[in-house]
């Protein structure tokens, strides 16, 4: 009889505790939180947080002089560049690194990476780091034109697959860009190759010639998808108006080509839409 | 009370006979059938083909990307001795005469030393047959001079039923392999099923296929430190990377890119007007007529004639061509920089060179390869 009367006991004692827990109320208990109820006693794990960081995608467009540009456009005299000459293109494909965010405390963040945008085969248009960003208000975005000098001294299996090789004779390392097609000179069609990438002074000296780009400030208030604009026209145009006649290939050797493209190059890129 | 105490010993007696009954693979026809086991535990296994494991060069290794191998079609060794069968047996053919291996020979790099294939009609086709080596590394997968094939098994189901190369039906050429006294068991080994179609044909025939790799020749080995190169050879190799003479490298690769070729399309300057319209046959858009496959310069020394229509016998005609016959047309490759003057004009001296350097690209071990002949 004893021991039946400890076992009602016990199941009542039992009951009282199982049942007043299960009436005090659930719910997010962190003050922090987005959504902190104040009147809930047990956290139920549901509070939810402000993301204070997010993922960066890039798009990279073009145009030429506004213009819109893609691979189905190629291979047509469409463009008339700064000179007068009517121009198609039959191949343009570029290589961006190291895009960087700059803070107001002068500090900046590294996405490190590149890529191979090939606008001939519609590939490579779109780029998403793995680097998570933080958000906030940033004076500017940029990125390198073709490798920095140590970048360049990598060996990387997917541009050496691509071909996209620099000649040791030129200082080695990778191409940053080539832009091939036909330009109309006199009535006669002629070809050009602008290629772009180590420079040349002379025999045997080699001259670092990538370029930051800088695109100006942006917001990065949640996940962000960043257009990156490339209009054509500028390689032609500013500071130096290109004459393909006179620069139409064997460029890469060509010092004072590849020297232009640098200087030309520094106005190409703009930045586009920033969707968030 | 007693009687549910009762129950429980029975209950339990029961349940540990049938604990104690011999488990293990009841099935008589598994590699591990256990003929005491009285109840199937799902432990059989059956025999199923060896993963073959294709042995990538250490320069392809470290400088290219790993090769491409179809989730569909992965490599076995007993999927590549099948297709090493297949490839070198005229039984695919329609009167029994002519194997891939007539026009892919080993000797002439798994070419051919004729301009244009012939078939078994005795009637001649338009195009040079290819090379074949390194295909594993074509990671765009198109095949053929035209690019129309989109993997290499597609490749492969062409010629047998094309009425001017092996002029047979699939549906022949699966009746004999199915009434062969091997085959039925090879593609068992191969594909677990003895029932034969034109996709295990093609699949097994890839296999082989893409075993034929090429990474030996006196370039590989003077850039993995072994050898040296002559002063001829090294010249030349200059003369390749220059481009303000030979210009040859945006198509054929460098020294970081062991494949010698792009695997793009282009018209290189051969013709005014085109009678064959190569990649724009398959793409049907006339901006791609008159482009064909840039050829890997490997073994060279091995698969003359040279171009899809074979029309140079040497490599001083490639190299003439390039130099001083280069043709203004519609699509020509903006590369083709000096059409106007005809071409890059190499001197003498350099056009001797650059042949010493693209012979050090031949690579006599592969096509004396033993794994790659007639089994």
């Amino acid at each position: 009889m004893k021991t039946k009367r400890i076992f009602i006991a016990t199941t009542l004692i039992l009951s009282v505790i199982a049942f007043s827990s299960c009436s005090k109320k659930e719910g997010c208990t962190d003050p922090l939180a987005n959504n902190y109820d104040a009147d809930a006693d047990k956290d139920d794990g549901s509070c939810t947080y402000n993301a204070t960081t997010g993922k960066l995608s890039f798009s990279f467009t073009h145009n030429f002089d506004g213009t819109p540009v893609s691979n189905t456009d190629f291979n047509q005299f469409n463009y008339i560049n700064q000179n007068g000459d009517t121009l198609s293109l039959t191949k343009l494909r570029y290589l961006i690194s190291d895009i960087r965010l700059y803070t107001s405390t002068g500090d900046s963040i590294l996405i490190e990476g590149y890529k191979l945008v090939d606008v001939t085969n519609n590939t490579g248009l779109s780029w998403a780091p793995a680097d998570d960003i933080p958000f906030g208000s940033y004076t500017g975005i940029s990125f390198i034109f073709g490798f920095d000098s140590l970048d360049n001294t990598g060996n990387y299996v997917d541009l050496n697959s691509a071909t996209w090789n620099w000649p040791a004779m030129l200082g080695g390392g990778y191409h940053f860009m080539q832009m091939e097609g036909k330009y109309r000179n006199n009535g006669s069609d002629s070809l050009y190759a602008y290629h772009m990438g180590t420079a040349r002074p002379s025999m045997g000296v080699f001259e670092q010639n990538y370029f930051k780009a800088d695109l100006g400030a942006i917001t990065i208030s949640n996940n962000a998808n960043i257009e990156i604009k490339m209009n054509i026209a500028e390689w032609y145009k500013n500071p130096n108006t290109w004459v393909l006649n006179d620069f139409h290939s064997t460029l890469m050797p060509n010092y004072t080509a590849q020297i232009m493209m640098n200087q030309n190059g520094r106005s190409v890129f703009s930045l586009g839409t920033v969707s968030q | 009370m007693n009687r549910i105490l009762t129950y429980l010993f029975l209950s339990s007696c029961i349940l540990l006979f049938s604990c104690a009954k011999k488990e293990g693979c009841t099935d008589p026809l598994s590699l591990n059938y256990d003929p005491e086991a009285e109840v199937d535990n799902g432990s059989c296994e059956y025999s199923s083909p060896t993963p073959y494991e294709l042995n990538v060069p250490p320069l392809f290794a470290q400088n290219i990307n790993p090769p491409f191998i179809p989730n569909n079609n992965p490599l076995t060794v007993e999927g590549v001795a099948l297709g090493r069968k297949l490839f070198f047996d005229p039984i695919l053919s329609g009167d029994g005469t002519q194997a891939c291996a007539s026009c892919h020979t080993p000797q002439f790099s798994f070419g051919e030393s004729s301009q244009f294939s012939t078939g078994i009609d005795g009637i001649q086709g338009d195009r040079n047959a290819m090379p074949l080596f390194n295909m594993a590394w074509n990671w765009g997968n198109k095949f053929f001079w035209d690019g129309r094939a989109p993997h290499l098994e597609a490749q492969a189901i062409a010629p047998v039923v094309n009425p001017i190369e092996m002029h047979n039906t699939w549906i022949n050429a699966i009746h004999s392999l199915q009434n062969h006294p091997q085959y039925p068991q090879l593609f068992e080994a191969a594909f677990e099923t003895s029932i034969i179609d034109s996709i295990l044909v093609t699949k097994a025939i890839a296999q082989f296929e893409r075993t034929l790799i090429s990474a030996n020749s006196r370039f590989d080995q003077y850039l993995m430190g072994q050898i040296s190169l002559t002063p001829s050879e090294i010249n030349g190799f200059d003369v390749f990377m220059d481009e303000t003479r030979g210009d040859c490298f945006h198509c054929h690769g460098n020294a970081a890119n062991p494949l010698w070729t792009d695997n793009d399309f282009h018209n290189n300057g051969l013709d005014a007007s085109f009678t064959d319209n190569g990649l724009g046959i398959t793409t049907g858009d006339p901006n791609d007529n008159g482009k064909f496959k840039t050829p890997s310069l490997r073994n060279l020394a091995y698969s003359a004639p040279y171009m899809h229509d074979g029309r140079f016998a040497t490599i001083d005609d490639v190299i003439n061509h390039y130099s001083e016959g280069l043709v203004w047309s519609s699509t020509i490759d903006p590369l083709m920089k000096k059409v106007g003057q005809g071409g890059v004009q190499l001197t003498p001296q350099d056009k001797a060179d650059l042949k010493a350097f693209l012979l050090s690209l031949s690579d006599p071990d592969f096509i004396n390869n033993p794994d790659f002949q007639a089994p």
